[in-house]
Order: structure tokens, then C-alpha cells, then sequence
């Protein structure tokens, strides 16, 4: 069993295929709604305090915005902590999503600067594209060493 | 109590950077109620292809989004508050185009605002409490003649001001440095009064704005305490005699500085801030102490220097003073330091504020930094227009607070203090 961490860290569909394949998915657990009733796609629960900005400093330095570190508060220590990742490139907003580009691109860099397996797929823009898209997150998921 | 004034917030970072309960309360005070305008996802990517702006930030895609069904009329507001993190490009042109959409196809008035972890809420109470006074209180700010016996009061950062009027005429003026708020407010008071040869008595109903409002108001049992924003764009127009029609109204003040665009003498948007001390007139202030001038004497002394001869950059009041004294030991002219040192006031609120409203003529300079004429120059040259200084522009404050105090006169009372 293996932590994967998964981007986008919202998406419930990776986050349940990890858990399927036995592994421990690492991400942000919040539900995709059909409404969007918060300031923001993937907002966080108001105990976020102006604290946790400044804990991500480490991942990002003072000049980079708030928002951007808020985020690395949360994910940061997620990235470190994984044994692997699957990345999704230009997901639909449904299948989960991430609010801020620059904290995006940050995310995904230190991902692939790590030494760890790694799955990176562009999201399907059609069936045919989703079959072979599901198949190879099961591949790497098994070969991982999940339960099959 | 009164409904509260719904602001529909447009934003992207606030709640990763810990400051969403600091609006939420900063709107909370001034009877106003922070909502986020309900758009479904599938609204989310149509909007933002009709808007036509390619950014990258989902959080940003929304805000388009939500921007559209306010002005669609999807979803009723009465105000709108737009915030991205500070010092992110991206945001900071959504913040932008926003704004100018929102004004452009509807009534909303719109404050945006850039914040950091550190934003509060008290930091954000004036621009709210502006936001909700345009939304709720249209009808106080069409006023266009004072009436009565008013007085106003401006206790600001680093002076306070009186003025006291009579059937739409200035008859007693009071002006001193801020020291202790309520004793500074009380003389300039009485010399307003001993101007006029008046008793507080006769006054009708009174008027306070500036950072000391609240308390000055309560010790003289006001009947109109009110932020500055739109108090001093009020004030402006009603002294430049330019109540109808568009207008900007530029404050570079003590402590903060004010651009307001203005529309039938009711704000539209506007921008309060200033990075540090070096775009305000505490620079100057400091400039005409090194200079061994009185600060009424560093704009004529401005107007016969070049300030392109010093380079001078006081983004930083601690750095401009060093390029000050540096200019001063390697020879240059007092007359082009304090050119420079207001054309580097006038270009840094030029870079830093007035990029966030639209400049619309006439552009009036009000508050006491109005009076140095080397300020003004600078400021016209940066914006290639020729600027208005209304008469009595050091006390737009107060006469804004006494103009709009005569909509509390009461019928058939003489006096109420």
C-alpha cells in the first residue's frame, strides 16, 4: 500500500480508484457540488486562519501571493509525504478542480521534480478516450502493488 | 433594524489566506451581509467564454461568472466587493476588467480590494462602510444644497478640520494638527464658531468623518458620522461646483490616500490605500522638514525646480529620505529635491491607485496635499489633464460632513446642540 497523491487533490473519482486499489489517496476530500455556494471552487472550511499562509512559506517565498501559500499550507506537506502521484491535466470542472493556476503549477512541478512513479494523462474528451484513460490509472495503481 | 446591505463578494484567495471572516466581520458592522452569488458549474465555463478574458485560475473563471449573473440580473445584489490576493497579475487584471464591467452595464457600486494574510478587518471597514452608504443612502448623497446651520467635523490622521455653514455658505472655519483627537476636535470647533460669531447651540445638526469619526461624533452627539470616501467626494464636487456629470476626485492624505470616481456627485469606485508613507503627504511633510521649509512653502519652492534633475524613488518614506539627503550632499538644488520629491509622491499614487479607477474629467485634488502647487503640477503632467483645486479644498472633509449633515435638520426644530 502506497500514499498517492492525486491532482486534482478535490477529485473524489481518484480519490475513490486509489482507495479501491488499496493505496491511500492524498488530497483534498471536498465533494464537487453542482452549485457553487462558497468563495471559491474548492473552498476550505473558515478555520483556515491567517497562520497557515505563513507555514507555507516553506514551499513559497513572502513575494508569492497569500492565497498561493494558504494552499501550499495544506498541500505542501501532502506532496512530501507521497510515494507516488497521478496528475490530470485539464480536467473538467466537474471531475475536480483547483482554484488557483499559479498554486497549480507549483503543485505539479514539485511533483515531478520528485523521485517517485508517476501517472500524468491529459482528461478524455470522448469514450474512447476514457476507457484507455480508467485502464492505465488501474496499470499504475496495480503496479504500485495494489490489490487487483 | 434595517435590512442588511447585500454584497455579492467576487474573489479568488481569501479563504486560503485566513482573511474571509475579516470581510465577513468588516461587512458585519456596517449592517452589511457578505454572499456568494450561486452559479451552477455548468454556467461557469459558458460565462467565462462569453466574457472573453483567458485566464488560467478556475477561482478567477468564477468570479467572471459570478460577475455575469449580477449584471444579468441571475442574482440581486446591492453591492459588490472584489478581492484577490495581492500581488498576483492575473487576479489583479480579472480585479481590473471586473470592476470596469460591473459599472459599465449596471448600478452596482463596486470596491475591489487586493489583500494579504494580513488584511483585517478594521483595514477594511472604511471601504465597506463606504460600499453600503452608495447602496443604501442614494438619496442622502444626491444632496446638492446645504440648508440651515450645519457643522462638520474631520478629525484626520494628521489634522483635524471644522467647518460650520449657513444656507449653503461657508461661515467659520477651524484647522489644527492632530494631536488628541477630541481636544483638537473641540478648538477647531470654537475657532469655526468664534469665526462666525455663533454658539454650538445654534448649529442644527452636525456632521463628522476622518479616522476619528466615531469618537468625535459621539462627543458632540452627531447626527451623521460617515466614512471619508464618500464624504470628501461629495465635498469636491459640491465645492468645484461640478455636481452633475462625471468627475475624479483625488485625496493623497496623511496616512492613506483616496481616488473616486464620481457620477452625478454619488461615488462609483474607488481606491483607498498606498503601499508605505513614501506616496503620502507625510513624505512631503518630511521633505519640507530636511528642506528647513515650512510645508506651506515646499510647493512654490517645487514649482521653480526640475525634478528630473534628482532621481528619487520614495516608494519607501525610509529610502525616498535617503534619496533625499544623498540629492541634498551631492550638490543639487532645495528647489529640484522638492520637485522631485513631488513628482515622486504624484507618480506613485499615479502607478499604485489611479491604474484602479477611470480617470474622468474634471480631475479635482482636494485635502491639504492639494494646497502644494508642485504636487498638483506633477500629478497633472503624469495624467496629461489640467487639474481643479476647488477653494477650501484643505477642508473638503468637514464641508462634505456639514453638507450632507443638513439632510438630518429636522422641521421645526431651531437647535439641537
Amino acid at each position: 500500500m502506497v500514499k498517492v497523491f492525486i491532482y486534482p487533490a478535490t477529485s473524489l473519482i481518484l480519490s475513490d480508484m486509489v482507495t479501491r486499489f488499496g493505496h491511500t489517496p492524498l488530497g483534498s476530500a471536498i465533494a464537487i457540488r453542482e452549485r457553487v455556494q462558497t468563495p471559491g471552487l474548492e473552498s476550505v472550511p473558515l478555520q483556515i486562519t491567517p497562520e497557515e499562509p505563513k507555514k507555507g512559506l516553506r514551499w513559497a517565498a513572502v513575494e508569492v501571493p497569500s492565497g498561493v501559500r494558504g494552499r501550499m499550507s495544506l498541500y505542501g506537506p501532502m506532496v512530501e509525504e507521497c510515494d507516488a502521484a497521478i496528475i490530470i491535466n485539464n480536467a473538467d470542472l466537474a471531475f475536480g478542480c483547483m482554484g488557483c493556476a499559479r498554486t497549480n503549477e507549483l503543485l505539479k512541478f514539485l511533483l515531478r521534480q520528485k523521485d517517485i512513479p508517476k501517472l500524468e494523462l491529459e482528461y478524455p474528451a470522448n469514450e474512447d478516450e476514457g476507457v484507455r484513460f480508467v485502464a492505465a490509472i488501474k496499470k499504475f495503481l496495480n503496479d504500485l502493488g495494489g490489490k487487483p | 433594524m434595517t435590512a442588511p446591505v447585500r454584497i455579492a463578494q467576487l474573489s479568488c484567495g481569501p479563504d486560503y489566506s485566513g482573511v474571509q471572516q475579516e470581510i465577513n466581520a468588516a461587512a458585519k458592522t456596517v449592517n452589511g451581509e457578505i454572499f456568494f452569488p450561486d452559479v451552477a458549474l455548468k454556467d461557469i465555463t459558458r460565462d467565462f467564454d462569453a466574457f472573453g478574458l483567458e485566464v488560467r485560475s478556475p477561482d478567477l473563471k468564477l468570479a467572471i461568472s459570478r460577475a455575469m449573473a449580477l449584471v444579468d440580473g441571475r442574482v440581486e445584489a446591492d453591492a459588490v466587493f472584489i478581492a484577490t490576493c495581492f500581488r498576483c497579475a492575473e487576479a489583479a487584471i480579472v480585479r481590473n476588467e471586473l470592476r470596469r464591467y460591473i459599472l459599465e452595464h449596471s448600478k452596482l457600486p463596486v470596491v475591489s480590494y487586493s489583500f494579504t494574510e494580513r488584511t483585517t478587518a478594521g483595514t477594511l471597514l472604511t471601504r465597506m462602510e463606504a460600499l453600503t452608504t452608495i447602496a443604501r443612502r442614494r438619496a442622502l448623497l444626491a444632496r446638492e444644497v446645504q440648508e440651515g446651520i450645519t457643522l462638520g467635523i474631520d478629525s484626520g490622521s494628521s489634522t483635524t478640520k471644522a467647518i460650520l455653514m449657513k444656507d449653503n455658505k461657508i461661515i467659520g472655519t477651524g484647522w489644527q494638527p492632530t494631536t488628541e483627537v477630541l481636544k483638537c476636535a473641540r478648538e477647531v470647533v470654537d475657532h469655526a464658531l468664534a469665526e462666525a460669531g455663533m454658539k454650538l447651540e445654534a448649529v442644527q445638526a452636525i456632521g463628522t468623518t476622518g479616522y476619528g469619526r466615531f469618537l468625535v461624533g459621539k462627543d458632540f452627539n452627531a447626527d451623521l458620522i460617515q466614512e471619508e470616501l464618500t464624504v470628501n467626494s461629495k465635498g469636491a464636487v459640491y465645492l468645484a461646483n461640478k455636481q452633475h456629470g462625471p468627475a475624479t476626485v483625488i485625496d493623497i492624505g496623511g496616512m492613506d490616500n483616496k481616488a473616486i470616481t464620481v457620477m452625478d456627485g454619488i461615488p462609483g469606485t474607488f481606491t483607498m490605500g498606498g503601499i508605505c508613507a513614501g506616496a503620502s503627504g507625510r513624505f512631503l511633510e518630511m521633505t519640507a522638514k530636511r528642506l528647513g521649509v515650512d510645508i506651506t512653502e515646499l510647493g512654490p519652492l517645487a514649482m521653480k525646480g526640475m525634478g528630473s534633475r534628482v532621481p528619487m524613488n520614495s516608494y519607501c518614506i525610509v529610502f525616498g529620505t535617503q534619496s533625499l539627503v544623498n540629492a541634498l550632499a551631492a550638490g543639487s538644488t532645495r528647489e529640484d529635491v522638492a520637485a522631485a520629491a513631488c513628482h515622486s509622491v504624484a507618480e506613485q499614487v499615479f502607478e499604485q491607485q489611479l491604474q484602479e479607477v477611470d480617470i474622468k474629467e474634471p480631475v479635482l485634488m482636494v485635502g491639504g496635499t492639494s494646497l502644494i502647487e508642485g504636487l498638483v503640477h506633477a500629478m497633472g503632467e503624469l495624467l496629461k489633464v489640467k487639474i481643479v483645486v476647488p477653494p477650501h479644498s484643505q477642508y473638503i472633509g468637514a464641508v462634505g460632513s456639514a453638507l450632507l449633515a443638513s439632510g438630518f435638520i429636522k422641521d421645526g426644530t431651531d437647535a439641537g446642540h
